[in-house]
């Protein structure tokens, strides 16, 4: 899965302080939006309270709810702080130091965001087959998130001023201490932006655990939806889920705080000089070296292997087309659904101050966080209980992708739209264009780009969805995670390897508008 | 020139999202199509599919998923489900099913193509296959004297992180189902507790059996079919194991029954009794003989694949297969912490 790893480290927006009104249509799509994100809290809240309080009890209290818990916490708490290690290390080393073909690390280190966390679980599962508990996914984890961390550390260590370090370095501090007194603190949001990103990955996260058999809440929902379909147990768990998430939110705000690490004027910016490595070149571009082999190799290796052993008759053409077919066309409905219901959101956000814009940040906050397996069960309840003619259908899968993917657009699309100045849309108002022409004019086209990018993140998101698409797919449709998913839990890993491939190359364009991204906040 | 090119790139994705989405949506479900929820291994549904279709022009669609979950999601759905067919591995899914009273009778010459032990009294659904449970073990690690007498000897100490199963799977708790019918609910919670404490968890029987191969555990409790499918196969997965059958009429010896029922709340009535007519006739359950599943043929009297022991030779215990209780037994597996 991708996801934008430099969203909670942008700039505040600045409000007006005359804040506009918003129309009635867009109050409507907000507060409509806004209603839907409360479904799976909702269904949570009214599992809990229909099942009754003594079973509830008994249904959460229990020997394997700790074990769960202990899996998941423990995956967590060594995962984040690997992640931080390693996408920390990398990053300083190719923007601070004076490695030779830092040019060609850069960009290589992102790569992994292009290989959904399963294919790569199966990659290693092809290679030990034993391989499994909670090593297993702390391996496969953090393999496929560190860019998270990696990718906004290196984008903030070029922004930053060296001024500060060149001061620091004059009143006497050697290299290790300006890193760990000057560049660690100012890398604070970013690590702990990634952090909560990995941190919401790994709770939501289902078939990358489940192939190496390491059970974990979202793993043991799953195995619950399967055999109870919409039962009470699966919900008390997903209750607790729910509840780790909010953990980890109120602890990443937490570790936040409210200090501040900008600088006052905009300087000049300019490189830091590059720290020379010396005798320690070898040692680091071995481990730059192995990192690729691990993060890289191994699937790739993997797929190729596969498809050697396999040869031409795992290329199924037929499935694999209409695989793909659907997969594109479910994937590009909704990035458009979602980029287009993320404008009213972002414009909400960005140009008003009401109670509606603290619902949507609140809201938005929140969803972003919830794992899609609690989304996905939440709609199959709701709908078969009471919306019968929109169960098992498309809308309903692409209703699904939108509560689950918008945060993902509206980090783009409010980027875009804050970089509008009031003043041009006031300007083509008062040249007696109407509010829709001056939109369609002015506002869309300055957020076009911001606006692409979103839409391709969704996209990229979508397509590789597993678990969501899994529990809510309409009768008929096989997406490629989809077809991937059952081959390989049928060990037939030949046969699924064309679906990697396919799914790899799908996601390698939107990690190259990520990378993109992040140099480009960097000339700012 | 720049906003004609950003309309034309907006328009042009427009275009494309809504012919996408329109396809994906036109593919997705057929009314005048036989809908089957299918819980049967895929590819043996297509291949009954593909001859169905072929022999009565009866287009058939199918959602796929696992026994209980698709049971229970027809048990959620009630009259109003859009299936017509429902297909399973195992039998508890279908007594359930069956509790509910969501099937119709099946026409009286479907059931007398089905010998009477291989479906349920009732006449509400059939047996359409049938899977035998097995103790697949590791050559090198388990000499034929140290093998298990019965599967419940597996709770005992001794055995403890030395055998494995597939307790999330439905084709694990038929099994457990066919435990809790002959032995009780006591020795079943007692048994369950004691492979919490000693076993070795997996995915699935495929699993399982790749795990004894590689040694990682002496034995496990499978289906039989996984180890002789690997064997006609590349015996990639099985190479260094080998059988054993409990018979005896233990617990261990469960025959378990793949089922087959139509809907009551199906408006395609008569293609759907045809559909279960034609899977338990001649040309489908020579699917079973010839086929690659390797599954017991049960109706039409037609012999199971030759490489296989004949079902009447493995002393399975009697269960009436209506009277499986698939939802006693994921109360009594949450208990026991294995789901």
């Amino acid at each position: 899965m991708v996801a934008p790893p430099v969203s909670r480290t942008a700039a505040p927006v600045s409000r007006p302080d005359k804040a506009a009104r918003p129309g009635p249509l867009v109050s409507a799509t907000v507060a409509i939006l806004v209603a839907a994100t409360c479904i799976p809290l909702g269904y949570v809240v009214w599992g809990a309270v229909s099942v009754g309080w003594t079973r509830a009890y008994e249904l959460v209290v229990r020997p394997r709810v700790g074990e769960l818990l202990f899996n998941t916490v423990g995956l967590v708490v060594v995962t984040v702080p690997l992640c931080v290690v390693i996408g920390v290390g990398v990053a300083w080393l190719v923007e601070r130091t004076d490695l030779p073909g830092r040019a060609f690390w850069r960009p290589l280190f992102v790569a992994p965001l292009a290989i959904p966390a399963f294919v790569n679980s199966y990659a290693w599962v092809g290679v030990i087959p034993s391989l499994h508990g909670l090593w297993a996914g702390v391996l496969v984890a953090t393999l496929s998130y560190f860019p998270f961390i990696y990718l906004p550390v290196a984008a903030t260590l070029r922004r930053l001023d060296p001024a500060v370090e060149e001061s620091a370095r004059a009143l006497g501090s050697d290299s290790t201490g300006v890193f760990f007194r000057v560049v660690l603190p100012q890398l604070r949001l970013a690590i702990l932006g990634g952090g909560l990103l990995i941190g919401v990955h790994l709770l939501a996260e289902f078939g990358a655990f489940a192939m190496v058999r390491f059970d974990t809440f979202t793993v043991a929902i799953f195995q619950q939806f399967q055999v109870t379909f919409d039962g009470a147990a699966g919900s008390m768990l997903a209750g607790v889920l729910v509840l780790l998430c909010l953990v980890l939110l109120v602890a990443e705000a937490l570790a936040r705080g409210r200090a501040r690490f900008s600088r006052i004027g905009a300087g000049a910016p300019r490189a830091a000089n590059p720290i020379r490595l010396g005798r320690t070149t070898i040692a680091a571009e071995t481990a730059l070296i192995a990192l690729t082999v691990l993060a890289l190799g191994v699937p790739g290796w993997t797929i190729v292997r596969w498809l050697w052993i396999g040869g031409t008759k795992v290329w199924v053409l037929d499935d694999i087309a209409t695989a793909l077919g659907q997969t594109i066309g479910l994937a590009t409905v909704a990035a458009v659904l979602t980029t287009v219901l993320a404008f009213p959101v972002a414009w909400v956000a960005v140009r008003s101050n009401g109670v509606l814009a603290r619902a949507v940040e609140g809201a938005n906050y929140v969803t972003s966080s919830l794992p899609g397996i609690v989304t996905a069960l939440a709609l199959v309840t709701v709908t078969i209980h009471a919306a019968r003619p929109l169960y098992q259908s498309v809308a309903l899968i692409v209703f699904a992708y939108v509560l689950l993917f918008i945060p993902r657009a509206l980090v783009n699309v409010r980027a875009g739209l804050a970089q509008v100045p009031p003043g041009l849309e006031e300007a083509s108002r008062s040249l007696g264009s109407s509010p829709a022409a001056t939109f369609l004019r002015v506002t869309l086209r300055l957020t076009a780009p911001a606006a692409a990018a979103g839409a391709s993140l969704v996209f990229v998101a979508v397509a590789t969805e597993l678990t969501a698409t899994l529990l809510l797919a309409p009768t008929g449709t096989n997406t490629l995670s989809m077809r991937f998913w059952s081959l390989s839990s049928e060990l037939d890993y030949a046969a699924a390897a064309p679906y990697a491939l396919v799914l790899v190359v799908l996601a390698i364009p939107v990690t190259l508008v990520l990378f993109r991204q992040s140099t480009k906040v960097a000339a700012l | 020139m720049r906003r004609r090119r950003w309309s034309r790139i907006a328009a042009a994705v427009s275009v494309v999202a809504v012919v996408l989405g329109a396809t994906a949506c036109s593919s997705s479900s057929k009314s005048d199509e036989l809908l089957i929820y299918n819980a049967q291994h895929e590819s043996l549904t297509k291949e009954w599919i593909d001859a169905f279709t072929k022999e009565t022009g009866i287009k058939v669609t199918y959602r796929q998923g696992g026994d209980t979950e698709l049971g229970n999601q027809l048990i959620a759905e009630g009259d109003a489900s859009p299936a017509d067919v429902f297909l399973t591995e195992n039998s508890p899914a279908m007594a359930a099913v069956e509790k509910a009273g969501l099937f119709a009778d099946l026409n009286k010459d479907t059931l007398d193509q089905v010998p009477a032990q291989y479906r349920p009294a009732t006449g509400k659904w059939t047996g359409v296959a049938a899977r035998s449970t097995v103790f697949v073990y590791n050559k090198a690690r388990l000499q034929p004297d140290q093998l298990p007498k019965s599967m419940l000897d597996l709770e005992q100490p001794a055995w403890r992180g030395r055998w494995g199963g597939a307790p999330a799977k439905a084709d694990f708790q038929a099994i457990v189902s066919a435990l809790l019918e002959l032995e009780g609910e006591q020795a079943t919670a007692q048994w369950l507790a004691g492979m919490k404490a000693g076993a070795k968890i997996y995915n699935d029987n495929i699993a399982t059996m790749k795990a004894v191969n590689a040694g990682e555990v002496d034995g496990g409790i499978i289906y039989h079919y996984y180890w002789f499918r690997d064997q006609a196969n590349t015996k990639e997965g099985s190479g260094n194991t080998a059988l054993h059958y409990f018979k005896n009429q233990d617990p261990g010896a469960f025959v378990s029954l793949s089922g087959g029922g139509v809907l009551k709340s199906s408006k395609k009535q008569d293609q759907a009794q045809q559909f279960i007519k034609f899977v338990t006739g001649k040309a489908g359950q020579e699917v079973l003989e010839k086929g690659t599943s390797f599954e017991y043929p049960v109706a039409s009297d037609v012999p199971a694949n030759p490489a296989l022991p004949p079902l009447d030779s493995l002393q399975a215990p009697k269960v009436d297969p209506s009277t499986l209780d698939a939802q006693k037994v994921t109360d009594l597996m949450t208990k026991a912490g294995l789901l």
